[in-house]
């Protein structure tokens, strides 16, 4: 009996170190913490391919909000942050947890809604305006609610509009760019979205896109290297590898190469 | 053929390589954790169950509410034992399969604890003099008793791959998602639905429940076929 018994156990545990043997982590990645309009649009599966084929270094890319990819950066987590919102880079720089903030690319964000368009937004003259005219109709709206670089950019519109929003019309999804759109196609709720993200989003229902083109909707996409200097741990040289290839006329090329449905959804912008 | 279903079908039929490594990664990992609990909770079960200290009736307490634990909890947990801010931030695990399987032990051991405890105890009551006369001690009976109790247990082993194989939120914290390397269906149902390809997602969907439903039938046949001959 004991005999089976032992077999049995022997069994059991060369199975579990078998099941364990998970594929063992190649040193030649980088960690990427990005944001889910980037992840959602396409961009990385059309460009990444082509990094990794010149460099053989692979790219995990991690998409969060904004603010969430720069405190995976605080915390060490990744070795490049690559996200949307200007000040919060910057500040991130400046207190030390990353090294340069290099320009890489824009798109723009617009504004849609429900296609018969309650508040009359279409024909404003400016983006204050028009989330303006929201506010005033107290039309649905659906809210990133995240602190991402899209729902910074949306506060920063209110305040352009001298509106703080509030009140039932005002819903906060606290979720995803796409998560947030599905909630607004549900509602037939106005939205302010990224380009990218709409242009690659397929459960629309109503919406359509009712404003864009003003300056202020311009949305600038920054690369940080993570600072060795406070996290030891951080493949700097591949990470400096993929910020150089990035700006290069080479990675701006394949940005600009990415299309969906016929339209160019990110512009380059590295000096 | 546009629907969920048919989408599901193509996706099946064409053995799509994405897919295939997605559906390897999500079972290897959940499988993992699984014989790790079980390792680690049949005897911690067996144990509770017959053995007598103070503060018992509070540790049985605390793993049967564990079985409730939130998984965003036990991945959020995780991450900051795990990120290179934490405690163990020199192993570099954060964003790895291993840390997955981490995250969704924690979620199934409860479980595994709680119903062998409660299997064994059950056991015990009904066979203690029995096992007595035969001379065998309460650490001498554990094995006996697991191995009576197997079809019983391995039910609460099927709960737990069903918690580990369903949730989303612990792997989507530790794991993050990334294509290739830590995307198990789950997260890429995730996904698929912030892209609105709610076709796609349901797809994936109807394949993770698919896989479910077999591998239960075949968890169910070995029971039959283990009480038929050896019960």
């Amino acid at each position: 009996m004991s005999h089976t018994r032992r077999n049995t156990s022997l069994g059991f545990v060369s199975g579990l170190a078998m099941l364990a043997a998970l594929p063992a982590a190649a040193q030649d990645f980088i960690t990427v913490a990005s944001t889910t309009s980037t992840e959602n649009s396409g961009l990385f599966e059309h460009i990444l391919p082509m990094f990794q084929d010149e460099t053989g270094i692979e790219v995990r890319v991690v998409a969060q909000g904004t603010g969430q990819a720069l405190e995976t950066g605080r915390r060490g987590d990744a070795d490049v942050v690559f996200v949307h919102a200007r000040e919060l880079e910057q500040a991130f720089v400046a207190d030390g947890y990353g090294v340069q903030r290099f320009d890489v690319m824009y798109n723009d964000f617009v504004l849609v809604g429900p296609g018969d368009d309650p508040a009359g937004i279409a024909g404003a003259p400016s983006a204050a305006e028009a989330i303006g005219a929201i506010a005033g109709a107290e039309a649905p709206f659906a809210s990133r609610g995240d602190d991402s670089g899209t729902h910074v950019a949306e506060q920063n519109l209110w305040a352009t509009a001298w509106v703080e929003p509030s009140g039932g019309w005002y819903r906060e999804t606290g979720s995803g760019m796409g998560p947030t759109l599905n909630t607004a196609s549900q509602m037939n709720a106005y939205a302010l979205t990224d380009r990218g993200t709409w242009l690659s989003f397929q459960n629309r229902g109503e919406l359509k896109i009712l404003f864009e083109g003003d300056e202020v909707l311009f949305n600038p996409y920054g690369v940080i290297l993570v600072n060795p200097e406070r996290h030891p741990h951080v493949t700097a040289e591949a990470g400096q590898i993929f910020i150089d290839w990035i700006t290069s006329a080479t990675g701006q090329d394949a940005i600009a190469s990415y299309t969906l449905g016929g339209e160019q959804l990110f512009f380059p912008s590295a000096n | 053929m546009d629907g969920p279903f048919g989408i599901a079908l193509g996706l099946i039929t064409s053995a799509d390589a994405a897919l295939m490594q997605i559906i390897g990664l999500s079972l290897r990992v959940t499988l993992t954790a699984v014989l790790i609990a079980c390792v680690l909770g049949l005897p911690l079960g067996a144990g509770l169950a017959l053995a007598r200290f103070p503060g018992r009736a509070a540790v049985i307490v605390m793993f049967n509410a564990l079985m409730g634990l939130p998984p965003v909890v036990a991945g959020l947990l995780v991450y900051l034992l795990l990120s290179r801010s934490g405690p163990f931030g020199d192993l570099g695990l954060l964003f790895t399969p291993t840390a997955m399987v981490i995250a969704q032990t924690l979620l199934i051991l409860p479980i595994v604890i709680s119903l062998t405890r409660s299997v064994v105890e059950d056991l015990w009551v009904e066979y203690r003099e029995q096992l007595r006369s035969l001379g065998a001690g309460r650490l001498r009976a554990v094995p006996t008793l697991l191995w009576d109790g197997r079809v019983s247990l391995l039910t609460g082993v099927l709960a737990g791959f069903g918690r580990a194989s369903a949730e989303v939120g612990a792997v989507l914290i530790v794991g993050g998602n990334i294509a290739g390397h830590t995307r198990t269906m789950t997260t890429a149902i995730t996904l698929e639905t912030a892209r609105g390809s709610l076709g796609l997602a349901v797809a994936l969907g109807i394949i993770l429940m698919a896989l479910t439903l077999t591998l239960n039938a075949l968890a169910w046949g070995a029971g039959q076929w283990a009480r038929g001959r050896l019960g």
